[in-house]
């Protein structure tokens, strides 16, 4: 029994990872509609950003963060102007394309560089044991920092002004242009945030696990998964569905082989692609819409 | 006239050594996984083949006969993906004229490149695909220059009855070829030590988090663990095996291990064993070629990195391949693979020497694993031989973890 819970809560702690992860996704998906192939690519920086900064500084891991986030930020505003602002209104064959160019030049400058070996953070915090199991301090850290990172995310779309732009040109790009929001650069800064989401969340799993230049695929693959449970554009949902997706790990392993969970989650990826093509938090507002 | 005459005269005599360099040149084909997840231990393999390539062509080239072949090599990056290798081994063997093949890396792709290197009977000279089911299948020109996957593990059983024959044992492997049929063979030999398999599962190659696996681990109770896979594998397997405090007396992991890189996971690197084909303090007697410790310092003067397992089996297909051309005095394939039938040596790497027969032909016969374990000496981690007692640098640090 406690190995079950030793492994819900696991699951859960690094789901949440996940979760802010696919934020990133869904966020540039939500705003200008554009499938951000770099997703993989942009982890695997966030991750390299932190062991850089770590092996020349010697600050620890987690100080690191803030400058990976605004490296982050500024990487995505680049990103948009380089590959996505002539992508916008295109049909989305052409961002796709876009995206995916610069994730194969990113990764192939990356290989070029560093190989394909292993990299690993110096990390270490006290966990605390439950019986014969241990949650690393890491694994806490990683979760709470993500609470963080998605409270201030929350805040700043629905709080600042700024936020409220984004939203505005998410919600209907030619009318927020009408009351005078900039959109191309609101566009910018989406793309800038979401590159930022998905490179804090490379940083925090490099406190967590080893890594190469390559790893991004395996972390682009589950944010996909999480963001098409989420809900397409939907960063609340994102965050719900990557710890939802954790606890089902954590649920399902001890139960049945580990290979066979992969199989299930891409089973249930279909699943909700054809019965809630608007992803699983969309059931409740169906629900909602029903009673009405 | 007489200009031209001049002109045409001298241009001849300053063609014709080129002629004749283009004509006493031996081509050898291969892929390498420059990119892609095999990239570390691919071209660590390429680089030890380069440094016999070199070698040899610094001393004249292969000698055959009264003649001296220099050595070519034509290669391609194979992006460690199985359909590119079957493309450009053909490409290799029809565009390029290789006479001669070395493998790519890894148990899957050589499977891939055999099917073309025995359609156009070249023969193929493998330093990195360990399944021995590559080489069932009647194959006439495919040899296998390191030990096959199913005695992978020996030396870790061996090694672990030593200290605990009742030992549990948790296997955890990647769901590839290489490291299932080093799994397979694993778990009958456990069995027939007397160890009990405590838990017995396959991951996913692309699986980045082993916390639910571990968590399955210390509730199956088991004591020691083996398997593995390739190199992100392994080493995250090593890392989280320590963050989680899994409590392991006995950790063996297939490849990662071996690579000097492994000491960046800092103390999680520590006490975890290796089954490696080979290692710079091994104390072989070689028949040919250089010893073990003259190997090891010469490629650390060119590369400045450490050699390990892949560079020294890189290195001695193309020693075994020099081996049998001389001893064949010609450069025709099935002389050479009369040859190669016959290799019974021990070079630096150890002991070689080909099944012959049809249902096996090609699969190594002799040649041994040993067993590594990182320790730490003078406050550094080292990586010491741990079994066989012929091989020891160091004892066995067991258990890691008391009770």
């Amino acid at each position: 029994m406690i190995g079950l819970l030793a492994s819900v809560l696991d699951g859960i702690l690094v789901g949440s990872v996940y979760g802010l992860a696919a934020m990133g996704i869904t966020l540039i998906w939500g705003v200008m509609d554009v499938v951000n192939l770099t997703h993989g690519a942009m982890i695997v920086a966030g991750m390299f950003g932190v062991y850089l900064l770590v092996g020349a500084t010697g600050v620890s891991a987690y100080a690191a963060l803030p400058a990976v986030l605004a490296a982050g930020l500024l990487a995505g505003v680049a990103l948009y102007w380089i590959a996505i602002h002539r992508m916008i209104g295109q049909p989305p064959l052409m961002s796709l394309l876009a995206t995916f160019s610069v994730n194969l030049v990113l990764i192939g400058l990356g290989t070029a560089v560093w190989g394909t070996v292993l990299f690993n953070v110096p990390a270490s915090l006290p966990g605390f044991r439950l019986g014969r199991y241990t949650f690393p301090g890491t694994h806490l850290m990683a979760a709470a920092l993500t609470a963080v990172i998605a409270g201030a995310l929350y805040l700043f779309l629905y709080r600042t002004r700024l936020g409220k732009a984004v939203r505005a040109v998410a919600a209907n790009r030619e009318a927020a242009e009408l009351v005078g929001i900039p959109t191309t650069r609101i566009l910018a800064l989406a793309c800038g945030l979401g590159v930022a989401l998905a490179c804090v969340s490379g940083a925090l799993i490099s406190t967590l696990f080893p890594f190469t230049v390559l790893s991004g695929d395996s972390y682009q693959l589950k944010s996909f998964v999480v963001t098409v449970l989420g809900g397409l554009g939907n960063p609340t949902g994102a965050l719900v569905a990557g710890v939802a997706l954790g606890l089902f790990e954590g649920l399902a392993t001890p139960f049945m082989p580990v290979s066979w969970t992969l199989v299930i989650e891409f089973v249930l990826f279909v699943v909700v692609l054809i019965a809630f093509p608007g992803g699983l938090l969309s059931v409740r507002l169906w629900r909602r819409a029903r009673a009405r | 006239m007489k200009k031209l005459c001049i002109a045409s005269t001298i241009a001849l005599c300053l063609a014709a050594p080129g002629f004749a360099s283009a004509a006493d040149t031996i081509t050898i084909g291969m892929t390498v996984s420059q990119t892609g997840p095999l990239n570390v231990d691919s071209v660590a393999q390429l680089k030890g083949s380069e440094f016999w390539r070199d070698e040899v062509n610094a001393k004249g080239g292969i000698k055959v006969g009264h003649k001296h072949y220099k050595v070519r090599f034509v290669t391609y990056d194979d992006q460690s993906v199985g359909g590119r290798v079957q493309q450009l081994y053909t490409r290799l063997i029809v565009q390029d004229k290789a006479q001669f093949l070395f493998g790519p890396y890894s148990s899957g792709l050589t499977a891939t490149a055999a099917v073309i290197s025995e359609q156009y009977g070249r023969i193929m000279l493998v330093g990195g695909g360990a399944e021995a089911k590559t080489y069932q299948l009647g194959n006439k020109y495919l040899f296998q220059c390191i030990t096959p996957a199913d005695y992978y593990l020996t030396g870790a059983i061996q090694a672990l009855k030593e200290k605990d024959p009742h030992a549990k044992v948790a296997f955890v492997y990647s769901d590839d070829p290489f490291s299932k049929a080093v799994v397979a063979a694993a778990r009958k030999q456990a069995v027939e030590a007397g160890f009990s398999v405590a838990l017995d599962e396959s991951y996913a190659p692309s699986t980045t988090d082993f916390s639910p696996i571990i968590n399955k681990i210390i509730s199956s109770g088991a004591d020691a663990f083996m398997g593995g896979g390739h190199y992100p594998d392994g080493a995250t397997l090593a890392r989280q095996l320590y963050d989680q405090k899994a409590g392991m007396k006995y950790v063996a992991i297939l490849v990662a291990p071996d690579s000097p890189k492994f000491t960046t996971l800092g103390p999680a690197a520590l006490g975890i064993t290796v089954p490696s084909q080979w290692e710079p303090q091994v104390k072989y007697k070689p028949d040919f070629g250089p010893t073990p410790e003259g190997f090891s310092k010469a490629y650390f003067a060119k590369n400045k990195v450490e050699a390990d397992y892949h560079s020294a089996s890189g290195y001695v297909t193309g020693l075994l391949l020099q081996h049998a051309i001389e001893k064949a005095g010609s450069i025709d394939p099935e002389k050479v693979a009369a040859e190669l039938n016959k290799t019974d040596v021990t070079t630096f790497f150890g002991e070689d020497k080909f099944a012959t027969d049809a249902k096996n032909h090609g699969l190594q016969l002799t040649h041994q694993m040993v067993l590594a374990q990182w320790q730490t000496k003078n406050g550094k981690l080292e990586k010491e031989m741990v079994w066989p007692d012929a091989a020891r640098t160091a004892n066995l640090v067991y258990p890691l973890h008391e009770d």
